[in-house]
């Protein structure tokens, strides 16, 4: 167990290194930030001046090599479109995301999984029909699309929600919170419906098949004839079992609600860290955009770990593997 | 800090929401200001939210015209012509209670023309900057600059003290790695201070009741919420639901829906904005064209046929709805030398073009590659698809690569493009602006936005003459001479001037102005 984790601590950096070196070697093609800096009135001057004192007249090795000395350092540079430390702008920004990627995921976990308990069990029924067909929606229209929709109905139409932003805020030591007021609530909950909406129907489908696929197993049958109730049967025995692909998907998934937060943030001006990288993007800003793309794939190493060890602890066969081996 | 500052902010704003929210003004456009600090960056919103809360000596008002602000009078000082004279407002405050006199202008300038600073080609021809007195600045230029005030106009004044007192007289700079005070605070003498503000997210303003032009200006909004909407359609969707009153940026397919909307009004004014191409005509080959060996580019009758395959009202009409003027000069209206004749000369005439190109060999055209950006201008990439069929119309088959800005900019400024699409604003209001970036040849100083490769050594010494003309009826005409040639020449081949259109609540009163940078201490409400 010890040397699995320390084995996937070394792939992890490893990892995370590629991926830098990756996204510098990117960064050339994103653009030239000199103009964005510069005002109409620069001179040639000025912007050999600018690109010396930002090392962006470098081989981009050497600007990778002194942003990981940076880095290691725990100081991402500044910003070049706000002109503050990368560190402080990012802070600020993840309780927005984090608060949201929580919620939606919160629903999409608990919707998910109950809708596709309830229409696997009654298969035939009207209700069942009418939300599968409802969510072939949630997985094929675009998420900007649906954000946009839902703006459209609920704020201008019927006035009853926010249309961006995330409402008033509360600070509780260097977290901002919107859980504390009724206009943050409010805001939460179209951002948070059209970010977890697709994934919300991701899950149902998964967890509807697997139950359909458990409900024919050898044991189910068993239980059912050892006359166990409908509900032991369906939670206890049936859902436990679904439980290992649907964990798998909602870890990967958590990483990218949080990751692709972008365009539901951009549709409501939502200031989180996606809205952050897109505006990072368009002005080239390197620093915000590199540390960004490390702070992701942290993200994504840590939860795939997670996810790995959760397996040990949900499915005992691999126990017994790890032990053979 | 900052958190007990938002703290603060976030229960004023709840307080004055129940109170007063009759006079609070909720703006929003699509960019939020960069930065606080009034000399880091010379650009739109950062100068339209920066005037609320600071001011210059002189400023312009809705027409275009100069008005003081900090200074009541300038005049070029009769002892000697290289010197402008500057009377100061007395009695003037900052919001922190400092008294505003000639020792903080010369900080200010000072401060603007250090190298972190992004306004210091608008000062490049300073030489000294002096306070003779408590309420008197005189400015030295290199030479006689007789348009020295056009210049000063988004110049903001700082407190020498406050700069000094919170380590803010340096000009922000990306490579300190500092976070500097005046990135994030402001004291300024402005009509409005400065309450809370978090980047991208919200800014909130109240008005200064310490403000000399309480009785001047209508200043009715008490309390400005200013936040960034970058979506369009998000930002559309708040002004129809009523949760901000004021927008900036309204899209043009939007601009019906708002109008016809109860309760809500677009106003339209042309901008201070002129989108054009240029081409390359001084190299002795193109790359992207297919002609060997010589540059058709470089014919001057192949340039007027390119201009007078363009047909501006189709897209003032289709691509645009309606919404820009057609230009037949690189010049906005209400620069110093814009003449009308020059600006409506481009008439479209896709047989005289055809024989134009006949005449200069071409008959069968050419191909070249035509540089366009897709988030810069209004509709700019769908422009560079109309003038794809225009142009092939003459036989010239142009292949688009339309790109962000921050990969189109860098074409123009390394000359890496034959043919590109560009757009000018003109913040002094004058002719030589223009001509110094766009007509001079490319060099350290001047040209630096020419991406034409077109050299005139004879032009260009008019127009390094111009700086110094200080008689004003010989200069209008020596620049009126410069746009003959650029003309003539057909230096560039220009589309339309923007329009810009402000969607707000109906009882909002104001004048769109030229700038895109509203003063919200003219705007009334009812």
């Amino acid at each position: 167990m010890f040397a699995f984790i320390v084995r996937r601590m070394f792939q992890s950096v490893i990892v995370l290194l590629v991926v830098g070196l990756v996204a510098f070697s990117m960064f050339r093609f994103v653009g030239d930030p000199i103009d964005n800096m510069l005002g109409q009135e620069r001179t040639q001057a000025d912007i050999d001046r600018l690109r010396t004192e930002l090392g962006l007249d470098q081989p981009f090795p050497v600007q990778y090599f002194k942003f990981l000395q940076g880095a290691v350092q725990g100081n991402f540079g500044v910003s070049y479109r706000q002109g503050r430390p990368v560190s402080t702008i990012i802070a600020e920004r993840a309780p927005a995301t984090l608060e949201l990627a929580f919620v939606s995921g919160f629903l999409a976990i608990t919707l998910g999984i109950a809708l596709g308990v309830f229409t696997a069990i009654r298969r035939q029924g009207v209700a069942a029909n009418i939300i599968m067909t409802v969510s072939l929606i949630g997985v094929s229209l675009p998420t900007f699309l649906i954000g946009i929709l839902l703006i459209y109905i609920f704020s201008v139409e019927l006035d009853l929600l926010p249309s961006f932003g995330r409402g008033e805020t509360v600070m509780i030591g260097n977290w901002s919170t919107g859980f504390l007021t009724a206009s943050g609530l409010k805001a939460l909950i179209l951002p948070a419906i059209t970010l977890g909406l697709y994934q919300m129907t991701l899950i149902m489908r998964l967890v509807r098949s697997e139950m359909l696929e458990v409900m024919r197993a050898d044991y189910v049958r068993f239980a059912r004839a050892r006359g166990l109730s409908d509900r032991v049967i369906n939670f206890r025995h049936a859902l436990k079992n679904t439980l290992v692909p649907v964990i798998t998907i909602t870890g990967l998934q958590l990483g990218s609600i949080i990751a692709f937060a972008i365009i539901t943030e951009t549709v409501f001006q939502w200031p989180g860290v996606g809205l952050l990288f897109i505006n990072a993007i368009q002005f080239v800003d390197i620093p915000v955009m590199a540390a960004y793309l490390m702070l992701i794939s942290v993200m994504f190493v840590t939860i795939n770990l997670i996810v790995d060890l959760l397996y040990y602890a949900i499915d005992p066969r691999l126990r017994v593997d790890a032990r053979a081996t | 800090m900052i958190l007990r500052n938002l703290m603060i902010a976030a229960s004023a704003t709840a307080i004055m929401a129940a109170g007063a929210s009759a006079e609070t003004l909720r703006w929003a456009r699509a960019g939020d200001s960069l930065t606080l600090d009034p000399h880091a960056q010379n650009e739109g919103p950062t100068s339209a939210l920066a005037h609320q809360i600071m001011e210059p000596l002189v400023m312009r008002d809705h027409s275009g015209a100069l008005v003081p602000a900090l200074a009541t009078e300038w005049a070029p000082s009769e002892a000697n012509p290289n010197v402008w004279v500057f009377k100061l407002r007395e009695g003037v405050t900052f919001h922190d209670g400092a008294e505003f006199d000639s020792e903080d202008v010369v900080f200010s300038l000072n401060r603007a023309m250090t190298p972190d600073s992004d306004y210091k080609e608008l000062l490049a021809s300073v030489k000294e900057v002096r306070a003779p007195d408590k309420y008197t600045v005189e400015i030295e230029t290199d030479g006689p600059n007789p348009i020295m005030p056009n210049n000063l106009t988004n110049m903001f004044m700082m407190d020498k003290g406050w700069a000094e007192a919170n380590n803010a007289v340096k000009v922000q700079d990306y490579e300190g790695g500092e976070d500097t005070f005046a990135a994030k605070n402001a004291n300024g003498t402005g009509p409005y201070k400065l309450v809370s503000r978090e980047p991208d997210v919200k800014t909130v303003l109240a008005a200064n009741d310490s403000y000399w032009g309480k009785d001047e200006f209508p200043l009715q909004v008490t309390e400005i919420v200013y936040t960034p909407i970058q979506n369009a359609a998000t930002r559309v969707a708040a002004l129809l639901s009523g949760e901000v009153d004021f927008i900036q940026d309204v899209p043009v397919q939007d601009l019906e829906r708002v109008a016809g909307t109860d309760g809500l009004d677009v106003r339209t004014a042309p901008q201070n904005r002129v989108i054009f191409f240029g081409m390359n005509m001084g190299d002795a080959d193109l790359t992207s064209d297919n002609v060997d060996g010589k540059n058709p580019l470089s014919d001057v009758r192949v340039r007027q046929a390119m201009s007078m395959a363009i047909n501006r009202d189709a897209i003032k009409q289709v691509v645009m709805r309606g919404q820009s003027a057609p230009a037949g000069m690189i010049a906005p209206p209400f620069v110093n030398g814009w003449d009308e004749a020059m600006d409506s000369s481009s008439a479209t005439d896709v047989e005289k073009a055809k024989a134009l190109m006949a005449e200069a060999g071409y008959s069968d055209g050419f191909s070249l590659t035509l540089d366009c950006p897709n988030d810069r201008y209004v509709n700019d990439e769908a422009i560079c698809q109309a003038a794809v069929g225009m142009l092939a119309q003459i036989g010239v088959t142009v292949n688009l690569d339309a790109k962000p800005k921050a990969q189109h900019f860098p074409l123009i400024n390394n000359l890496e493009t034959d043919f590109y699409m560009l757009g000018w604003g003109v913040p002094t209001y004058d002719s030589e602006y223009i001509f110094n970036f766009l007509a001079h040849t490319k060099g350290e100083k001047y040209g630096s936005w020419n991406g034409t490769r077109y050299s005139n050594p004879e032009l260009d010494a008019k127009i390094v003459a111009l700086a110094s003309e200080t008689n004003l009826p010989e200069r209008d005409k020596q620049i009126a001479d410069i746009w003959q040639v650029v003309q003539d020449e057909q230096l560039y081949i220009p589309i339309h001037h923007q329009v810009l259109n402000w969607g707000m609540k109906s009882d909002v009163g104001t004048v769109v102005e030229p700038e895109d940078s509203p003063k919200i201490k003219y705007f009334t409400l009812n």
